[in-house]
């Protein structure tokens, strides 16, 4: 799988690539073997070690920061592998690796940054950090077709991931929030996420189904996802129905990872508006994904969120605006079995801006930020919660008590609340997932307070969330840029009118200009002489 | 990105099920070394080493495990289970392995015994919770509960593996070719779930029983350093001399403070 960034990444590098294409094919034609690495040496000096460190020990100055940790090369283990569990990468695995990135981690791809040659080279390099390498060259294990895909085969996969006990960490909706999530650990004892096998967009491994299928045949090493090889030798579960359950993790998230839109459109209704989170109206509501990273700007900094994005729905029937965000979060916070996760966060982070995270955890959060005014311009405040100079107008939820605020803010930490009740809400949390509604008129009642939100006209948004589970708090947290949310215009019903009149008028300009032809056409014969 | 499958490559991982199955006793012996009067190998000795390990002091309190999520191994107790992290029994210590630790012949190598040794994952815990297993001897892991575990063996010196057991009855065979002091196991779908594996390059090893008891077998006359490992409270050593066809003694004592 390649993702859209890659490619537009590697189309840029081509031009470039034309010319280093040539100069690499002379050099690395038979490139010696120390050449190669020596090569590779110089490229994971000059991009690798800031992460995995010089010694590979995946202890570079920024490796503190990350959760998972960049890989330890000295260990030689590797999650993303064709090969079965226990055993070494391919070159292929790890050219794979370093050209895509891990999606789910902070490896980025590399592909747009180095050429062909220099990322062999760093897969060469690698291998000489770890004495496993020297042994025999491992051997991919042998994957066949994906069967064809059907909607009894994914029923039969759900089945299969249900028998399989696959939910203990995934989750029964595949979210990652299953029994035994709060309590895994990787190799090296730092918390690790059972996978969310809703967001395709983040498979380390990739998400095709073939892709799916090897990683419960490989399992991911260092992790504890084990293989599931030995239970299909033992005849457990059938090889088609691993298959299956690939099928059926793929089919928990859309064909394509979802697009970033600048505007969140707020279609109108004539009917009534949604009451609830689930209430059946929202499932044709329009979804508009708005991604969220860690705030690294105002300290205390986090790097490593929970939240990476949230879903936007939003609707209007001329009074009121109501929107439902919807986000993945395995923890319903504060939660008792999510103590021990905590305590191992606290211990694998450090107190990044000399602020400990906090021993007990706080609750989930939402905030939702708008300008205090809409100008034409859609002039916005800074995107942090404003500042003294324009404050920002905000809407926070918290999770216990389930309570939402609306007031003012100058910047992350300063709040102020104002009246209370102009917005209602609702929450509720289902198998890993928060689906809050939050509902206002559309006219403020202090118009200098809070922002009217005018049919056709862009308003400014944008959304902060936290994970109390995970140590995060109103500056820890995940943040949005601005975007824009748009409340569509009433129909007039000149729209209907003008295209019907105008398909009449081309139908009767039609059916004249066929009648004058036919005319004309019997005219033509009558005057022309018939042949003898 | 395109993926290059190589035709025709062998099927992961060993083969499956059958491998011999005595899973029950809990302070279970390491396989019984018999070395089989072969020719370029060491010739079976009739020499023993036995003793007892003792433990010395107030024994610390074994955590208690919360099994409530898992009710199909919760109803296999009737108290609260118990991890046993430190088993002491009338001050006599079990689950320390006792193994020659120097003393035989240089470069002399020994038959791997045929019999597998035995991991078996029983009420959510692993019974033994300490082995100890010739290199490139078989390790029979045995999934008795009718619930999912993974089996995750984190060595160094040699490979690791993280294998699934979804179903009760089902037993996985692997070895552990390179010789290593210790190899942590666990599970993390139940993250209590802790054993640990000696690896020995020799069958001259056992594992103290219940009442601290231990017996190595087949041992040739001569002179021992004899190691007694226990996974929490470290290590232990004496030197102990074994007379043609007779036995040594060496009774290991360990104390809450550790080495």
């Amino acid at each position: 799988m390649t993702s859209p960034s890659a490619r537009s990444g590697s189309r840029a590098v081509t031009g470039a690539l034309g010319v280093l294409w040539r100069v690499a094919a002379l050099a690395a034609a038979p490139m010696a073997v120390g050449a190669q690495q020596a090569t590779g040496k110089a490229v994971y000096d000059k991009w690798c070690a800031g992460c995995h460190g010089t010694t590979g020990a995946g202890d570079g100055p920024a490796a503190e920061y990350m959760l998972p940790r960049p890989r330890d090369f000295t260990k030689g283990i590797y999650q993303i592998r064709t090969t079965a569990s226990g055993e070494l990468p391919t070159d292929a695995d790890l050219l794979r690796v370093v050209s895509d990135g891990m999606p789910g981690t902070t490896m980025p791809e590399w592909r747009s940054k180095l050429t062909e040659s220099e990322r062999t080279s760093v897969v060469a390099y690698i291998k000489t950090l770890s004495d496993f390498f020297k042994g025999a060259a491992p051997k991919p294990i042998t994957v066949g077709k994906a069967p064809s895909s059907s909607a009894a085969t994914i029923a039969d996969g759900r089945e299969a991931f249900r028998k399989l006990e696959c939910f203990k960490c995934h989750g029964q909706e595949g979210r990652g929030d299953g029994p035994s999530a709060p309590t895994l650990t990787d190799d090296f004892d730092h918390p690790i996420r059972a996978a969310d096998l809703s967001r395709h967009w983040t498979f380390n491994g990739g998400a095709t189904v073939e892709e799916i299928y090897t990683r419960l045949r490989t399992g991911l090493d260092g992790t504890p996802m084990p293989s599931f090889s030995d239970a299909v030798d033992a005849k457990v579960v059938t090889d088609e129905q691993l298959w299956h359950v690939a099928q059926w993790v793929r089919s928990l998230s859309s064909e394509r990872a979802p697009e970033v839109r600048e505007v969140v459109r707020a279609a109108r209704v004539s009917g009534a508006l949604p009451r609830t989170p689930n209430d059946s109206t929202w499932g044709g509501a329009e979804r508009f994904w708005i991604p969220l990273v860690g705030q690294v700007i105002v300290k205390p900094r986090w790097f490593a969120p929970t939240v990476d994005g949230v879903w936007v729905q939003a609707l209007h029937d001329g009074k009121q605006l109501t929107m439902r965000v919807t986000w993945h979060d395995p923890s319903r916070s504060p939660d008792p079995a999510w103590d021990e996760w905590l305590g191992r966060i606290k211990t694998s982070m450090p107190a990044v801006d000399s602020v400990p995270l906090s021993a007990t955890q706080g609750p989930d959060r939402l905030t939702i930020q708008f300008p205090m005014r809409v100008t034409d311009d859609a002039e916005r405040p800074f995107f942090l919660g404003g500042d003294r100079r324009r404050p920002a107008h905000v809407w926070r939820w918290k999770s216990a008590p389930d309570q939402l605020e609306v007031g003012r803010m100058m910047g992350l930490g300063s709040f102020t609340a104002g009246a209370a009740g102009e917005v209602t809400h609702a929450a509720v949390f289902d198998q890993g997932e928060w689906r809050l509604q939050l509902t206002r008129a559309l006219a403020p009642r202090d118009t200098s307070a809070a922002p009217t939100f005018r049919e056709g006209t862009a308003i400014p948004i944008a959304f902060f969330a936290a994970d109390g589970s995970s140590g995060e708090d109103e500056f820890r947290s995940s943040i949005s840029a601005w975007y824009l949310i748009y409340l569509d215009v009433p129909t007039p019903p000149r729209v209907y009118v003008a295209p019907a009149a105008t398909m009449l008028l081309t139908a009767g300009l039609g059916v004249f200009v066929v009648a004058r032809a036919r005319r004309r056409d019997r005219g033509n014969r009558r005057t022309t002489p018939e042949e003898p | 990105m395109k993926r290059l499958f190589i035709g025709g490559m062998v099927v992961t991982a060993a083969a499956c099920g059958g491998g011999g199955d005595k899973g029950g006793a809990d302070t279970a012996q390491g396989a019984a070394p018999a070395p089989a009067a072969g020719a370029a190998t060491a010739a079976a000795g009739g020499g023993s080493v036995t003793g007892h390990v003792k433990f010395d002091g107030a024994p610390p309190a074994n955590p208690t495990l919360d099994m409530a999520e898992e009710a199909a191994c919760q109803k296999k107790y009737t108290g609260p289970p118990v991890d046993p992290v430190v088993m002491v029994e009338n001050g006599m210590l079990g689950n320390v392995v006792v193994y020659v630790k120097s003393g035989l012949p240089a470069g002399q190598t020994y038959p791997v015994p045929n019999e597998p040794v035995v991991l078996d994952q029983r009420g959510c815990l692993y019974h033994p919770r300490a082995l100890a297993i010739m290199a490139g001897q078989q390790l029979a892991i045995k999934n008795s509960d009718p619930v999912l575990h993974n089996i995750k063996a984190q060595p160094k010196k040699n490979r690791p593996f993280n294998i699934s057991q979804p179903t009760e009855g089902m037993t996985t065979n692997r070895t552990l070719p390179t010789p290593e002091d210790d190899v942590p196991v666990e599970c993390n779908v139940h993250g209590w779930m802790h054993a640990n594996i000696v690896v020995l390059p020799h069958p001259f090893f056992a594992v103290s029983g219940a009442d601290g008891s231990f017996t190595i077998k087949g041992l040739p006359a001569g002179t021992y350093e004899i190691e007694a490992r226990h996974a929490k409270l470290g290590t232990k050593t004496m030197s102990v001399t074994v007379p043609a066809d007779g036995a040594g003694t060496a009774d290991f004592t360990f104390a809450a403070t550790g080495t």
